[in-house]
């Protein structure tokens, strides 16, 4: 049985948009540390560190999670999605994305990262929800700036833009 | 906001878990989905020297129904619980899930997890003393189980010795003839409830469970279940002020909601 020492650092491998990345870490390192600092993906934000804010949310092991309450030596051995994984190209946004741009559902930014991470994975497993049950699965996020109501518009339209996808690709 | 630090221990089996806890006692805290914990330590209300995280040990996976109860292992995740189709075997657990925290917690906090914490104005351990569930604990030297009345003893605190880890939870599975109800009332949908009832009606009596009131859910028979009966209840359950409602908001919320949810689940036992 590994047992991870308090005052070493331990190496953390796992696969982070499809790809393999290391690092060290202490066992008490927060995974949203351990992308911003130790791997410099700074997409995924940091608000209130104890799981209500929704700004760090990311997906782990295929379900939006709060990278806030995992700690890094958790994450060792996992497959991880952020929110620099979301854009198919440089220069392109995803069809999300693109709806949140056209809609202003973003001022400050920064609980952006978060909720796009919970409605890309929302929108691959309802691909056409209601404003209510939008409503219900947001509210694991806050937003000071918009009132919600250009989010909602723009996750409503990215679902019709990704089921018209889907439909023109089958 | 960083925790303090400890030593982290990734458990491969049952028996690894049970040599550390026997080892480390108080010191040592068991991580699952670490939707509470972590929280915790970060705010550092819990300094533990070792976490054990038993998220990969295989024998505290899994869902099964067995002698009238659905058992959930210390691994499953609420989400798991919440997808699982023989859940509609135990109506008033599939009522209570969604209220729990948000998807985003749900996908990784566990069942076990939340009874461990006994948070007083927690969902489950609610369910638990409402429907008169089983915790199973256990230990280097053996296992027991205790009836969640039992189990609950104070704010946030346990039977369990620091030497147990709860293996698992039964729920008992609906009787012919019951009737459910739940309502809570929080700020924001997810947040820890400031009151929350949860009612089972038979076909002679009403059990009313209360949690967000007194230091653990509290249970109630009631053969008549009048306006008045129940607001001695609520008049009996040492309510406090603090910093999210006065005690008589929230006896008047027991009132409320104790008429509303009896009612309601009489209404679903017809």
């Amino acid at each position: 049985m590994p047992r991870l020492s308090v005052d070493a650092r331990h190496t953390v491998r796992l696969t982070i948009n499809g790809r393999a990345h290391q690092g060290e870490a202490e066992p008490r390192m927060l995974l949203t540390d351990f992308l911003r600092h130790k791997l410099g993906l700074t997409g995924t934000h940091v608000g209130c560190e104890h799981g209500v804010c929704g700004a760090c949310t990311i997906q782990i092991d295929g379900a939006p999670a709060r990278a806030c309450l995992t700690l890094a030596v958790q994450a060792d051995g996992a497959s991880i999605r952020t929110v620099e994984g979301l854009a198919p190209e440089p220069g392109r946004l995803s069809v999300l994305q693109e709806a949140f741009r056209r809609h202003h559902a973003l001022q400050c930014g920064f609980c952006t990262a978060g909720i796009l991470m919970s409605l890309d994975w929302y929108l691959q497993h309802k691909p056409d929800p209601s404003e209510a049950e939008l409503r219900e699965f947001l509210s694991g996020h806050i937003c000071r700036c918009t009132g919600y109501v250009p989010i909602i518009a723009a996750a409503l339209d990215a679902a019709q833009g990704l089921r018209e996808t889907k439909r023109s690709e089958t | 906001m960083k925790p303090a630090p400890f030593d982290y221990v990734r458990a491969g089996s049952l028996a690894e878990a049970h040599d550390v806890l026997a080892a480390e006692g108080s010191d040592a805290a068991i991580l699952a989905g670490g939707q509470s914990l972590v929280p915790l330590l970060s705010m550092r209300m819990a300094r533990p020297k070792v976490l054990i995280d038993i998220i990969h040990v295989g024998e505290l996976g899994g869902l099964r129904v067995e002698d009238d109860a659905i058992h959930v292992g210390a691994c499953v995740r609420q989400a798991e619980l919440l997808a699982w189709p023989d859940l509609a075997k135990q109506p008033l657990l599939a009522q209570v899930l969604p209220w729990i925290g948000h998807w985003q917690t749900r996908a990784r906090g566990t069942v076990c997890g939340s009874v461990a914490l006994a948070d007083p104005s927690a969902e489950l351990p609610l369910v638990l003393v409402a429907l008169g569930g089983e915790i199973v604990l256990s230990s280097k030297i053996g296992r027991r189980s205790l009836p969640a009345n039992d189990f609950f003893t104070g704010l946030m605190s346990t039977a369990r010795r620091d030497d147990e880890l709860i293996e698992a939870v039964a729920f008992p599975c609906r009787r012919p003839e019951e009737g459910f109800a739940f309502r809570e009332f929080a700020r924001r949908h997810g947040d820890f409830a400031i009151v929350a009832c949860a009612a089972i009606a038979t076909k002679d009596s009403a059990r009313l469970a209360v949690g967000g009131v007194a230091d653990r859910p509290v249970l109630r028979e009631f053969a008549d279940a009048s306006d008045d009966a129940l607001a001695a209840f609520a008049e009996e359950l040492a309510a406090r002020d603090d910093l999210h409602a006065t005690a008589e908001f929230r006896r008047n919320l027991v009132r409320r909601f104790g008429r509303i949810t009896i009612d309601e689940a009489r209404k679903c036992r017809a």
